[in-house]
């Protein structure tokens, strides 16, 4: 029983900066514009994040820029996306190459630095609950924040203007437009916050998961996150859900690993990817044909209002 | 007099503007970059200077331009296939990776003292086994429209862990105190390397596949069939072009190619498998497939300017002690200038006097 | 008629716009005065719909004022629009489809709070509902709902947000007659409201009877604005082509033939998986036309792409001079002998990217001697493009021009030429003149006939009534999937019929005194 709450506990923290890239991905997304530069811009976020802590000492300072830098990389991509009406996918993929260069070049000589970072604040009362306890209320402030964002989202979607106007934007950008809604305005909003959320993400890593910096130190996360936003049919919640059980099996392959069993780590390392293809399949196979039902219609489309056909 | 700015569409797209796009997006980046460089304390004419004057400036810097540019030219058309069908086969690193896993495997199973017999097992191995590898994401996308970004990508991360568990452990060289690598390859699978250099027979494919395939987009049926596709799904299907079938068709032999660029670089030029021997080259052909607007004439150009790119990078990491990775940023600069140059390929700016009533 | 002359709710004076080298809009003057229904009439071209984005909002325009309680403005946006009181209900409505009718209703309204006040929204909706004759489920998905109900969510939230002026883009494009006839009360109520109502049309009987004024519009330019009751129909249709235009089309008297395909109870799936046709059963013969009526949505679509190969129908069989094709692949129907022009034709019919030489081929490519082994002989390809173009005088600088350059007509003319040089057996056109200028209607509707008199058959769908009454031999009218009936002489049948029939009446019924 220990293993187990142990591992879920593991799983709520491995699966926090996937969460926090997932849920900026779908704010992203939701606005129809597709962002894969994820990866390169949670090594940003997880380098600066780190360098501003190291030279403040103050974690929060170093959250706060790592969200700004976040938000400046993806400034490129909307620029070239939605005002420009480049092709979304090459340029995701050329944030991610000069963001993953670039967090190399910068962060050559902080390898092997250590940081305080951010520790374990562990909830008053509710972490002495049994089994609950230990797995959600006692680990760092940016879990909890995370807890926050993905109700807050929810809300936020479901419930409000703005979160209306937004998935407008997304599935009709040309209704939207003809009800006065600025499509351009939003894209750029829920991008360049969305990305400064994933972020965010990056920098977990560096300031609360690990609390030192290595070359490349996401490891494929940002893509995986790509992923989940289509397993969390873009809804918040089941983006925690799938962050939680991706971090779940990482986890776990980890305490595999540890506990010494025979099975090679590397192959071990496969199962998170081979299970994203897995569930990938799932749901597209349940949408049937041609449908990715719950996308945002749009998405991977710029939009310009004076096109005559 | 009030002026304003429009911008309009094109009616027709000049050639010039598809020539000087590139170029004009390769010098922005350059001096992007360079800016960039300056900023980290490095000169940037130094880097540059010392970039060219390593990679074409002589006869040996040559040659590793031409080696480093032979698996970019062969991922490279790999990738332009599926990306003419605008299916987006992120997945050339896996398929690189598995390719020379493949022949890893023949080399070390099935070992035939012929040099040509060799050379023909490893040849198909890898084909094939990168072929079925991309086939997979294919097949998915084409049925039950799987997302072949995250599949493809999946798999690269699939691959490198398996290349990794026989490196780490089964097929590690007892001599290799621990690093993660196999023996060294006999000479007989070992590909012909011209003069003295290290320049290898993949050249002699590479080309041989730039060729066939302009061939094949000008003046074949299915070159045609494939074009269609990617321009118009329901066209194609309109036109009885079976999508499922080429889809397949087409990402197993984007894989295979790719599996076969995997293969040359390591009994061309490594002469044995390694941690992360392909150096993200299957990430870099996406970009040069892009570059050359996915022309396979172009795409042989392009990668050897890339390889110069990248012989220039190699030599900044021993003299200015420079990460590999600067390199990525580079590319991903010049990627996104070309990609806001191809705004102009298809918007003009206009400016005109508006009148005032 | 109820307006008081001289305080117009809405002036255009002098508009001009310009698209990439022509003049959709050319110095048009148009007002619209309270309590009136003011129809916009010209072909498709004319430039109404132009005139009428620039009004809500939706474009720019680049010469000329607009007013509004005399008030001279700049709409800059659709928001700009909806504040002074004009209201758009566009042809393809401006909805969310994956939201629910409340939610499209306050979509982009200032005044509404950040949280979601959904009770008090459904509540005016149900007001206005009942205050128009308007009614749908609030809480309903768009997606869910019938065109026409989508329409009317369309017309509600125009007046949801105090619209004066309301503006409705051919309105009875997607609707049955019945359906029409609802839609024009509702346009009265509004009227006697005191709205202003510009209604864009091409149809001259819809204009006749609703409208109080109608400004023609022709090339961009306006002709006149008239006072429909000192009009006749005649006069209407001279003024939007310019010329005197004949009604009847010249059908020969022409005896069918063999039967080239068997539709023996076959029951086609749509895209969701839901029963789009259903047991339909139909011959086609030599020389014979047979047209479709009904209502967009009804399985047309369907049931096409399984007669050309496009979608395997789940049961029964299809059979083409005497073959079983049901479950062949789209090249075997091709190559047997059929032929397909879509609705959509830059979606499937051609690929705007390509030039005219690569796009002629499309159904060609494998075959001689355009292809020779496994390569494609350009020369060959030249000159059959060339023949097309030649023979249906498509309009083109050069073969190898894109054919996204190419105005509506003439790819409509390129599509044809590509579907008819090879005699083709059995043809499927959807919506063919569909778009199309007075003198490319006529040579498509001609090119038909005279295809019928060469031994073709020809399957037509269209949702022009009178095209289709006049052309066709027989007559087939389809719900939901079904046919409620076969006419023998479609000329001798009342509309009122075949409304009622396209309703979901079968024609027993109907005959036997059925009329709602």
């Amino acid at each position: 029983m220990e293993i187990i709450v142990a591992i879920l506990s593991a799983a709520v923290r491995s699966g926090t900066p996937i969460l926090y890239a997932t849920l900026g991905e779908i704010l992203t997304e939701r606005s129809g514009v597709l962002n894969l530069g994820l990866e390169g811009i949670m090594l940003m976020g997880a380098f600066t994040g780190f360098s501003f802590t190291y030279a403040t000492g103050n974690p929060w300072i170093g959250i706060l820029a790592a969200f700004i830098t976040g938000m400046a990389v993806t400034l490129i991509h909307a620029f070239l996306s939605i005002t420009m009406g480049a092709n979304q996918v090459v340029s995701g993929l050329a944030i991610t190459m000069a963001g993953t260069g670039a967090s190399s070049l910068l962060g050559r000589h902080y390898i092997g630095q250590t940081i305080t970072g951010l520790s374990p604040v562990p909830v008053p009362f509710l972490h002495n609950i049994p089994v609950l306890g230990p797995v959600l209320f006692d680990h760092d402030p940016l879990v909890y924040i995370s807890f926050f964002l993905v109700a807050g989202m929810t809300l936020f979607l479901g419930f409000t203007k703005a979160g209306l106007n937004l998935r407008a934007v997304g599935d009709s950008p040309r209704s939207a437009d003809s009800v006065g809604i600025n499509v351009q305005k939003i894209r750029y909003l829920y991008t360049i916050i969305g990305g400064g959320i994933v972020a965010i993400g990056g920098a977990y890593m560096s300031v609360a998961y690990t609390k030192m910096w290595g070359d490349l130190m996401t490891a494929g996360r940002g893509w995986i996150a790509v992923a989940l936003v289509i397993f969390a049919i873009w809804h918040p919640l089941r983006a925690a859900f799938g962050s939680y059980l991706f971090g779940g099996v990482t986890a776990f392959q980890l305490r595999l690993q540890t506990a010494g069993t025979n099975i090679p780590t590397s192959l071990l390392m496969i199962l998170p990817y081979a299970l994203t293809i897995l569930v990938l399949f799932f749901i597209s196979v349940r949408q049937g044909k041609g449908i990715l039902f719950g996308a945002p219609a749009s998405l991977g489309q710029p939009f310009y209002r004076e096109e005559r056909d | 007099m009030n002026y304003g700015v429009k911008v309009e569409k094109r009616l027709y797209r000049p050639k010039w503007v598809s020539v000087l796009i590139p170029v004009a997006g390769l010098i922005m980046a350059l001096i992007a970059g360079g800016f960039f460089l300056f900023l980290l304390g490095v000169s940037p004419f130094e880097a540059y200077s010392e970039m060219i004057s390593s990679s074409l400036g002589n006869s040996y810097g040559l040659s590793e331009t031409i080696v480093k540019a032979i698996p970019l030219a062969m991922a490279g058309i790999a990738v332009m296939l599926s990306f003419k069908m605008l299916i987006w086969n992120i997945g050339a690193e896996g398929q690189i990776v598995i390719g020379a896993l493949a022949t890893t495997a023949v080399v070390r199973y099935a070992y035939v003292d012929n040099s040509l017999l060799m050379f023909l097992m490893m040849f198909c191995a890898a084909g094939l086994a990168g072929g079925l590898w991309a086939a997979f994401a294919g097949y998915l996308k084409a049925r039950w429209n799987v997302n072949e970004i995250i599949t493809t990508l999946m798999m690269n991360y699939i691959a490198l862990h398996l290349v990794d568990f026989f490196v780490y452990g089964p097929w590690r060289d007892p001599a290799s105190l621990g690093f993660p690598m196999t023996k060294p390859y006999p000479e007989v699978a070992r590909l012909y390397q011209f003069f003295g250099t290290r320049v290898h027979i993949g050249i002699i494919v590479a080309f041989l596949l730039g060729i066939l395939f302009y061939w094949i987009f000008k003046n074949t049926r299915w070159g045609y069939e494939i074009k269609v596709i990617g321009e118009n799904p329901r066209a194609a299907d309109f036109a009885g072009i079976n999508y499922v079938w080429n889809v397949v068709f087409v990402m197993f032999l984007s894989g295979a190619i790719a599996g076969i660029a995997g293969m040359s670089e390591i009994a061309g030029l490594q002469g044995r498998l390694q941690h992360g021997f392909s150096g993200g080259f299957g990430y870099t052909a996406i970009i040069v497939a892009w570059l050359a607007r996915l022309n396979p004439l172009a795409i042989l150009f392009v990668s050897f300017l890339m390889g110069a790119l990248l012989v220039g990078g190699d030599s900044l990491q021993i003299v200015m002690r420079l990460p590999l990775s600067s390199t990525l940023v580079i590319q991903g600069l010049i990627l996104f200038f070309i990609l806001g140059g191809e705004f102009f390929r298809r918007y003009r700016i206009k400016i005109f006097k508006r009148k005032v009533k | 008629m109820i307006y008081q002359p001289e305080t117009c709710l809405v002036e255009m004076k002098r508009i001009t716009k310009k698209f990439a080298g022509f003049h959709a809009n050319d110095q048009i003057d148009f007002d619209v005065r309270p309590g009136e229904v003011h129809a916009l009439l010209g072909e498709n071209g004319a430039g109404k719909t132009t005139l009428m984005n620039i009004l809500s909002g939706l474009y720019v325009q680049e010469e000329g004022i607009i007013k509004v309680d005399n008030r001279k403005l700049v709409l800059k946006s659709p928001g700009d629009a909806i504040k002074a009181g004009i209201g758009m209900v566009h042809q393809h409505f401006m909805l969310v489809p994956s939201q629910t009718v409340w939610e499209n209703m306050i979509l982009g309204l200032e005044e509404i709070p950040w949280f979601l006040p959904k009770q008090k929204v459904i509540a005016k909706i149900t007001e206005i509902s009942r205050q128009y004759g308007l009614h749908v489920d609030p809480e309903a998905k768009v997606w869910q709902l019938s065109i026409g109900e989508q329409q009317r969510v369309a017309i509600l939230k125009v007046l949801f947000r105090q619209a004066n002026i309301l503006i409705l883009d051919e309105p009875t494009a997607v609707l049955t007659p019945q359906e029409s006839q609802k839609l024009f009360q509702t346009v009265m109520q509004m009227r006697k409201e005191g709205h202003g109502i510009v209604f864009i049309s091409h149809k001259l009987d819809e204009v006749m009877e609703f409208s109080d004024r109608v400004t023609v519009l022709r090339k961009g330019r306006k002709i006149d604005t008239v006072d429909t009751a000192t009009i006749t129909k005649h006069q209407l249709a001279e003024m939007m082509v310019g010329e005197k235009v004949a009604f009847t089309v010249d059908k020969p008297e022409i005896e069918r033939g063999e039967t080239v395909m068997k539709i023996d109870e076959i029951s086609v799936l749509s895209d969701r998986g839901l029963s789009a046709v259903n047991n339909i059963s139909l011959e086609l013969h030599e020389n014979e036309i047979v047209g479709i009526a009904g209502i967009a949505g009804n399985g047309q679509n369907e049931l096409c792409e399984a007669i050309v190969g496009l979608r395997r129908p789940s049961s029964g069989h299809i059979f083409m001079s005497g073959h079983d094709l049901t479950s062949s692949r789209p090249k075997a129907f091709i190559s047997a002998g059929v032929r397909y022009i879509p609705a959509d034709r830059k979606g499937t019919g051609l690929i705007p990217n390509m030039n005219i030489n690569e796009n002629s081929i499309l159904k060609k490519y494998w075959q001689k001697p355009v292809s020779k082994g496994f390569t494609i002989d350009w020369k060959a390809v030249l000159s059959f493009a060339k023949a097309i173009v030649d023979k249906f005088h498509v309009d083109t600088p050069s073969l190898e021009t894109p054919v996204r350059n190419l105005s509506g007509g003439n790819l409509q003319k390129l599509m044809l030429g590509r579907e008819l040089k090879d005699e083709p057996k059995l043809l499927v056109a959807v919506h063919p003149t569909w778009g199309l200028d007075v003198a490319a209607t006529s040579f498509v509707r001609e090119t038909i006939l005279l295809e019928r008199t060469r031994g073709a058959s020809i399957l037509f769908i269209s949702e022009d009534l009178s095209e289709l009454v006049s052309l066709s031999d027989r007559l087939a009218v389809i719900h939901k999937g079904e046919f409620m009936g076969i006419l023998d002489d479609p000329a001798s049948v009342d509309l009122d019929t075949i409304g009622l029939m396209m309703a979901g009446v079968s024609y027993s019924e109907v005959l036997a005194g059925g009329r709602s």
